[in-house]
């Protein structure tokens, strides 16, 4: 029955949309009013199954998935032709991360309410979006991790450039292209993978039953590393999100930053780590040295923008930097960080631009220089994009201070130079944070408002109902840390484990 | 019969329960109710202070450390363990006392205060969070625990200091005071990290009884350097002690704490009596025995603490600014009290009358400097303006302020029998004590300075010929809810010295130190007619120059005919301009700037290179397919030739 719902996950949302294909376009509420049940049911389902995993931790798991933990395990023959199977299950990672995508996929249904153009193909948009997104948590098999991995950029893609503001071609086309290009990467790698494996099988189980040739590892390794990073923007591919972002409509910024953004990280700690260890070692210290650009260079340039969105990508980029510091760093704390800045920074950086787009569509700019004074007028948004704030630069209480204080002290165990003094600078970059999300605040909420804002209303019930849940998900992550830490370490113990066994050769290259 | 557990968790739980409440239900309109409750469940955590204090005092056992609750919060490696707890020793159930009493004492005082507010309900809310926050910090069995009420304290600041979000000089102080504290707070953070690394342990039990010959004398790579094990532990304690340095603001992180005036008086007055500030040199007590191993931290403890207490004298001295006067005695008590802790080494024998002191002097001052700002406070609410220049002569208009002002200002001027005289004796005699005597003598001198400024702005308040319309005409009133506080706080404000003195001996050891005996010394009899000698004097000046007959009032309140050295010192050091020039040329300008450009120019600048690239191969390709034939021709017959001659292509 739990798996059965489990793997309800992903088609719910495609259902969602095969029903209401037949529905005219002109059916607006009734098309809303089913996606967003579909929605919340799929939200519903997830919170259940998260439960589950957590209540039955510790039980025994399927032997077949081992060495991972995984409960509501599914292994069906798919593509026989070349030994493609259909392989999905949760641990504590990808549940958590797949709770957060519900969560993520819930609020930007309800924030999309009042979107312009064609409503029916936008909310088809966002349920096929969510089935990606789903499916590549979900799926343990390389093929379908990659297939649902590359309908994820097309859905963005249209999304941006028929819904989005501003330079929405230009955007989208740069957001697409880029993530494209990692795809090709990734895709390169994994026949790679499929033959250099020897096992010829696309399971990421069976793959890691083997020890891949070194020589084929320390190439593979950073190609699919930096596939995978392309999408978490990691730098020097970080260009798309900054661009993409402030492009596109609420409902895609909100996903995009909130869930597609750590499909790369994900795709790099359960893919590229756990399956090319060895080369892992090797190459992930100097993987660290990129990150001075995203953390601590980061957060100076949010400091230079005026655009709302820029800024939030610029935070963005520094904080899935941290994610990067605790992969880095090859400890089960560091990874424990990693996973959970993953889930913290979905839920932050979903109430951050959730905020910026019901504040854009009452005042019709992003330029913080332009407004002023708001939260006399708006005191229910204007508390919400504080907290989010407070979030973002790693206040106890929040889930941002959990994560980011599991990394920096995940990664100050890592006895090795580079790793240190990125880790040095990275706690030292906090005040950069607190500048810029200050300066934002203080900028738009505080201060002298311009007479044009005097009829300006505050969020309706559905608008606060979004920031009411998504402020409670950050903090009962900042309150009760303790028992996502423990369903996160079983699941990084598996690979934890594997990594700690890779003997790295003395003559690697 | 309630126990202590009981009494822990109410102490905590109320003021986060009116948080909760105030902030979620009844904050937006029901200002009264929101009062009501703010007001009851701060005077209840008070009460159950003091319940925890008697108790925990008088008990028959001889007080010591005990831990009433503690859950595990994260786990991270091995037995480094990040927990909640509550700590019971000495020195933590005396701020408990103190902070929820100075927090009920301004709650009170703010519904008279805060009664034609708007915004009052928020007030009310933010005023628990605060002192949650602060009592949650008290309590800390761990550094980590620490750390996290020490953020809350911070944002919480932030939240009341910029109060008033209208005010766009409210909002830049508050926005200063977050941004300097949480500087420091990095560094805290950082210090938190390499401690924890190095001992394996955030708790206070486990940092305060290490010694450095435990340490064994392996490297640890810090990045720049690799330095000894033990080292990176003094490293480690410097960086701890950087973050109590920017929460205390002492010199040069001072200047958030004289802006942070902009927020309303009632949160100046909690942040400068019980909270925030404070916690800098709690924390300071609370890891003392840390802080000792290494005799460098704690000299480096005593002239930061010293030059602040100076330097923040002497610019009270000329300010015109009522707030802004006791915002520098503020910094210069802090000062006594951060060097006080400093002094406590001699050689290698550690002397416990310092930290007693400095202790000490946490609770007196607490009570009159509290009361000082809630008269400030009730002085504005008359005139309407911080500016001495528009008050004079309140004394008849308001005269159980000007008693209660009177004592409190003795009080911090170290006159017996008042409480600060105890308590500033004992801190310099501990300087004394501990042959620092540059900083003895500076410690004495900053009394006599202290006197002074607090006499200047007594007289020129409450004194003289009235300068403000509505005194003169008479539309001057006490409000019972502004006064009531002010007349309970001159109470400690007089006696908490007499009374508190043997308390203090008797229990105010700083923990287990690691060095086994702790020196006795003598009592200097001298040093306390010294420093009483020294503070008449200075009442004395103040008066001549601005309460005596001859006394030129206008003359002394004129800063623009001035020698430089007054304007330098009025301008307090052009600290504020150098700040504002640092962060907008260097940080702004400089580092942002150049990070932005690199990314815009050499990023995007690569990113367009390669489009342009790809455009143009394309184009190459297009071009030869253009279906123009005498090019297919061309290239035919080329192709054949190179065949032709060469046998292959030439790949």
């Amino acid at each position: 029955m739990e798996t059965i719902l489990f793997n309800l996950i992903w088609v719910i949302p495609l259902l969602t949309v095969l029903v209401c294909a037949p529905i005219s376009a002109s059916h607006e509420k009734v098309l809303k009013a089913l996606h967003a049940t579909s929605a919340t049911f799929v939200l519903f389902v997830v919170c259940v199954l998260t439960y589950r995993v957590y209540a039955l931790s510790g039980t025994p798991t399927d032997e077949a998935a081992a060495p991972f933990l995984l409960r509501f395990f599914t292994d069906i023959p798919w593509l026989s032709a070349f030994n493609a199977h259909y392989i999905v299950g949760a641990d504590g990672l990808n549940m958590l991360l797949l709770a957060l995508t519900a969560f993520i996929v819930w609020a930007g249904v309800l924030v999309s309410w009042n979107i312009k153009g064609n409503q029916k193909v936008f909310f088809a948009l966002i349920q096929l979006l969510a089935t990606s997104v789903y499916g590549v948590y979900m799926s343990f098999d390389l093929v379908l991790f990659f297939v649902f991995y590359e309908m994820e950029a097309l859905c963005m893609y249209l999304m941006i450039a028929c819904y989005g503001s501003g330079r929405r071609d230009y955007g989208g086309k740069k957001l697409t292209l880029t993530l494209a290009f990692g795809s090709s990467m990734i895709l390169a790698t994994l026949f790679g993978l499929y033959f250099e494996g020897g096992v010829h099988s696309w399971s990421i189980m069976e793959l890691s039953k083997v020890t891949l040739p070194m020589d084929f590892q320390m190439w593979a390794f950073p190609l699919m590393f930096m596939g995978f990073a392309v999408s978490s923007s990691l730098f020097p591919f970080h260009f798309w999100s900054p661009d993409g972002h402030s492009a596109a409509p609420t409902a895609v910024s909100m996903l995009a930053a909130g869930v597609m953004m750590k499909m790369g990280a994900y795709g790099c700690l359960r893919v590229a780590m756990f399956l090319m260890p060895e080369a892992a070692k090797i190459w992930l210290p100097y993987v660290v040295a990129l990150l001075i650009f995203n953390v601590v260079l980061g957060p100076f340039i949010a400091i230079r923008h005026k655009d709302l969105k820029y800024i939030t990508a610029y935070s963005s980029i520094s904080h899935l930097g941290l994610i990067f510091l605790g992969l880095a760093a090859l400890t089960p704390v560091g990874l424990r960080g990693a996973s959970l800045q993953m889930i913290s920074h979905g839920f932050l950086t979903g109430l951050f631009f959730a905020t910026i787009g019901m504040i854009y569509e009452r005042t019709h700019t992003r330029d913080i220089t332009e407004m002023g004074g708001i939260m006399r007028k708006m005191p229910f948004l204007g508390v919400g994009f504080v907290l989010a704030g407070f979030a973002g630069l790693g206040l106890p209480g929040f889930s941002g201070f959990i994560a980011e204080s599991t990394i920096f002290i995940g990664a100050f165990q890592q006895d090795s130079t580079l790793t240190r003094v990125v880790t040095i600078l990275a706690i030292l970059s906090i005040t950069t944070t607190a500048v810029y999300i200050l300066q934002t605040a203080n900028r738009m909420l505080h201060g002298n408002m311009p007479a044009k804002y005097e009829a300006l209303t505050d969020g309706c019930l559905r608008e606060k109902l979004v920031i009411v849940v998504l402020v409670a998900c950050l903090l009962f992550i900042g309150i009760c840390p303790g028992w996502i830490s423990e369903i996160l370490d079983q699941s990084i113990a598996p690979i934890f484990a594997k990594i700690s066994a890779a003997a790295v050769p003395a003559v690697g290259g | 019969m309630i126990n202590d557990v009981t009494l822990g968790y109410l102490i905590l739980l109320l003021p986060l329960f009116t948080f909760v409440v105030n902030g979620l239900f009844l904050g937006h309109k029901h200002h009264k109710a929101a009062a009501a409750l703010a007001v009851t469940c701060n005077g209840l955590a008070a009460a159950s202070a003091i319940l925890l204090a008697i108790h925990y005092f008088c008990s028959s056992f001889a007080p010591q450390k005990a831990i009433l609750f503690e859950y595990e919060f994260i786990p991270f490696v091995g037995e480094l363990v990040a927990k909640i707890g509550m700590l019971i020793d000495p020195l933590s159930v005396m701020m408990l006392v103190v902070v929820t009493f100075i927090s009920f004492m301004v709650n009170i005082y703010s519904i008279g205060y805060m009664r034609e507010d708007r915004s009052a309900g928020r007030f009310f809310s933010l005023l628990s969070l605060f002192s949650f926050s602060m009592l949650g910090l008290v309590v800390a069995t761990n550094l980590f625990q620490m750390f996290i009420f020490w953020e809350l304290v911070g944002v919480s600041s932030y939240l009341l200091i910029g109060f008033w979000y209208h005010k766009p000089s409210a909002v830049s102080a508050s926005k200063q005071a977050f941004i300097l504290t949480r500087f420091a707070d990095s560094f805290f953070l950082l210090g938190i990290v390499l401690v924890s690394y190095v001992v394996g342990s955030f708790d206070f039990s486990v940092l305060n009884s290490l010694g450095l010959a435990g340490f064994k004398y392996d490297l640890i790579n810090l990045g720049i350097c690799e330095v000894k094990r033990s080292t990176a532990l003094v490293i480690g304690s410097v960086l701890i002690f950087t973050g109590g340095w920017g929460k205390s603001a002492m010199f040069p992180m001072h200047i958030w704490l004289p802006n942070a005036m902009e927020g309303p008086t009632p949160v100046s007055s909690i942040i400068h009596s019980a909270t925030m500030v404070v916690a800098g040199v709690y924390l300071v007590a609370r890891l003392f025995p840390f802080f000792a191993i290494c005799e460098n931290t704690l000299t480096l403890i005593m002239w930061v603490g010293a030059f602040t207490m100076v330097f923040a004298a002497v610019i009270a001295c000329t300010q015109k600014d009522i707030k802004r006067i006791l915002a520098y005695s503020t910094l210069s008590q802090l000062g006594y009290m951060m060097f006080a802790l400093g002094v406590c080494k001699i050689g290698q024998v550690v002397a416990v009358t310092g930290w007693t002191a400095s202790t000490f002097h946490i609770f007196t001052h607490a009570f009159f400097k509290c009361s000082l700002f809630l008269i400030a406070g009730s002085l504005i609410h008359q005139v309407h303006t911080n500016d001495l220049d528009a008050m004079g002569g309140l004394r008849k208009k308001m005269p159980l302020t000007y008693v209660c002002a009177l004592i409190s200002i003795l009080a911090i001027s170290g006159i017996p029998p008042f409480s600060g005289f105890f308590s500033k004796d004992e801190i310099i005699l501990a300087a004394f004590q501990g042959r620092h005597y540059a900083v003895f003598g500076l410690a004495l001198f900053t009394s006599g300075l202290t006197t002074f400024y607090m006499f200047r702005l007594f007289f020129l308040a409450f004194h003289g010929e009235p300068r403000h319309e509505g005194v003169k005409a008479g539309h001057v009133h006490e409000d019972f809810a502004m006064t009531l506080p002010i007349v309970i706080l001159a109470i400690p404000a007089l006696l908490s010295g007499i009374l508190g003195k043997g308390l203090f001996e008797k229990f105010f050891i700083p923990g287990r130190l690691h060095v086994p005996q702790l020196m006795r010394l003598a009592h200097a009899d001298w040093i306390p007619l010294a420093a009483v000698g020294i503070a008449v004097l200075a009442l004395l000046i103040a008066w001549f120059l601005y309460a005596s007959p001859k006394a030129k009032i206008a003359r002394a309140l004129d800063e623009t005919n001035r020698s430089g050295l007054y304007k330098v010192v009025y301008h307090k050091f052009y600290f504020d301009e150098m700040y504002y020039t640092v962060v907008r040329q260097f940080i702004f300008g400089g580092v942002a700037r150049v990070s932005r450009a690199f990314n815009d120019i050499v990023i995007e600048g690569l990113l367009a290179f390669c489009i342009w690239f790809i455009h143009k191969l394309g184009n190459l390709v297009r071009t030869a397919q253009a279906g123009y034939l005498p090019f297919y021709l061309g290239t035919l017959i080329i192709g054949v030739l190179i065949w032709r001659f060469f046998g292959q292509l030439p790949l």
